[in-house]
């Protein structure tokens, strides 16, 4: 490869005079071999069927030969997602709008447990048996201070009416 | 089947969920023995990697037994039992050709800048993960690698992504005999980063860090001096004066975007989330090593982008050297030094906890619980 390369260049005088193929400080991470001055040349593997909506980089042409296929895009979340992938991954455009989508998609999650009749238990999913057994101490603070504020807020509503 | 699912940040139970298809020919179905709750899974419970989607199981770290295999399958059968490295990888692609398995390009649609990973968000393929009783891996000929029959299944399923990023993160430091090499971070990585600069041949390791527990285990696991910085005026200056006043030689950021340690990152980038997570680790990591020293980044942090002291990079002409670990690429010298008892993964292993008490796990391991190192999951079908 190095022969073909030098070839390219003889129109170059000096071309490749100090290069040292021993100063490769991506080693060992890197074996370098060139192949990626090829670009997209190598040969493929098969392709996953893509028989559900995969929203690909704007930085590659196509979608990756495998790919995640559970859970594609949906609701306004997944609207969201798709606006965000017409913006390159050095956007914010991109990023911003996905972690919108997914606070959306939290309460769309909500909504679809109910919608199938399941009442998803907060406390239980948080790992509040772990936090009691280990940490009761910041358990009960937690509460304590919760209630507070919650008394607080409520307390001040009702003498900003009473006021009126 | 059991599978871990996400329902957003900090909320996560175990649910039925369908069993996992062959979807492409070089794909295999892996029934779950062994699995571990990551630091970076840490950052995906928090919410803090876009395009996590709900419904999502995690899981990057786990090891099983063959149970079905796609039709271009030639190097597993049914009834082996793998060790799953974390990164997917095609083999083909120019990265995995030169041994980047952690930068393939045909893993992962969705970004361009990460290979794809098992259960790691929508930004890194897509992939259900191995928090489940099965798992879908693709490219079976490729990153699945049968256990050796004298390998504890403990040993086996920390080879998966600690042990390789561990050494990984020592390797990349170029550590030369004598250097001194401090690892920010005393999680299971940074423990096993200090541990493997040893065998590359550093002077002295220290480690930092702000749990006591954490850094009495790694004191005694690792063989390394430990510093709270919590007790410390300032992590850089006093890292100055111990390594007379010029710096480490070698730096490695063990901690990514969860760090402790400034109210100034925490709120933008763990609160606010106007920055890719909390830097302070890789901020203190840039100040702290030497002019002409090695920066060796394996923390994870967010695509977007984070604050850091890009000028001192700069100014001290340092090398900054980062990435996913590439597990193929090290498992053979790795599982060599296993057997030769050189580095002992299960040590690290604090907690098994059943997999139906998934949520309880992960409050554990996030909010420094019950002296929490490491935490293994096991799949009820394991149990019996």
């Amino acid at each position: 490869m190095e022969n073909n390369l030098s070839n390219n260049y003889s129109h170059i005088k000096g071309w490749g005079i100090d290069a040292d193929p021993e100063n490769e400080p991506t080693y060992p991470m890197k074996h370098y071999t060139g192949d990626d001055h090829r670009r997209l040349d190598w040969e493929r593997p098969p392709q996953q069927l893509e028989n559900i909506e995969v929203l690909h980089s704007s930085e590659r042409p196509t979608v990756s030969a495998v790919f995640g296929a559970p859970h594609p895009p949906s609701g306004l979340s997944g609207a969201i997602r798709r606006q965000a992938f017409k913006y390159s991954e050095s956007s914010f455009g991109h990023w911003l709008p996905l972690l919108l989508a997914d606070r959306i998609n939290v309460v769309e999650g909500f909504v679809d447990d109910l919608r199938r009749g399941h009442i998803p238990n907060i406390f239980i999913e948080s790992g509040w048996k772990a936090a009691w057994k280990h940490n009761r101490k910041g358990v009960i603070t937690r509460m304590v201070v919760g209630t507070v504020l919650a008394v607080g807020i409520v307390a001040a509503i009702l003498a900003k009416k009473r006021d009126k | 089947m059991l599978a871990m699912n996400y329902r957003g940040p900090r909320r996560i139970r175990v649910d039925h969920k369908p069993y996992p298809e062959i979807l492409h020919p070089g794909d295999a179905i892996v029934r779950v023995i062994r699995t571990c709750i990551c630091g970076s899974d840490l950052h995906l419970y928090h919410g803090m990697v876009p395009d996590t989607r709900v419904g999502t199981t995690f899981g990057h770290e786990f090891i099983g037994i063959v149970e079905e295999i796609g039709s271009s399958v030639q190097n597993l059968k049914k009834g082996d039992q793998v060790l799953v490295p974390f990164n997917i990888a095609c083999g083909k692609c120019a990265f995995c050709k030169q041994e980047l398995y952690g930068n393939c390009h045909e893993s992962n649609p969705e970004a361009t800048a990460v290979g794809g990973i098992f259960g790691y968000s929508h930004t890194a393929g897509g992939y259900d993960g191995g928090q489940a009783e099965y798992v879908r891996v693709p490219y079976a000929d490729i990153g699945p690698t049968v256990i050796p029959d004298d390998m504890d299944p403990d040993d086996a399923v920390l080879l998966t992504d600690v042990v390789p990023t561990g050494y990984q993160a020592a390797e990349m430091g170029g550590i030369k005999p004598g250097d001194t090499v401090v690892v920010f971070g005393a999680g299971p990585i940074g423990i096993m980063a200090a541990k493997c600069a040893w065998l590359f041949g550093a002077g002295r390791v220290i480690i930092i860090d702000h749990l006591e527990y954490r850094l009495e285990f790694a004191r005694h696991y690792a063989q390394c001096e430990a510093y709270n910085f919590r007790s410390l005026e300032d992590p850089v200056l006093f890292l100055k004066r111990e390594t007379g006043w010029l710096g480490a030689d070698v730096c490695i950021d063990a901690v990514g975007a969860d760090a402790a340690g400034s109210a100034l990152h925490t709120i933008t980038g763990k609160k606010l989330m106007l920055q890719a997570g909390s830097a302070i680790a890789l901020h203190w990591a840039i100040n702290s090593v030497k002019k002409g020293g090695i920066l060796s980044i394996v923390g994870v942090y967010g695509p977007t982008g984070n604050l850091v002291p890009i000028g001192n990079v700069v100014n001290k002409g340092l090398t900054v050297r980062a990435n996913q670990a590439s597990v193929k690429r090290l498992l053979p010298r790795l599982i060599k030094h296993v057997q030769d008892g050189y580095i002992d993964p299960k040590g690290l292993i604090t907690h098994r906890i059943p997999l139906e008490e998934i949520a309880d796990a992960y409050h554990i391991f996030s909010s420094k619980l019950d002296n929490c190192i490491k935490t293994v999951l096991i799949p009820p079908s394991a149990r019996n």
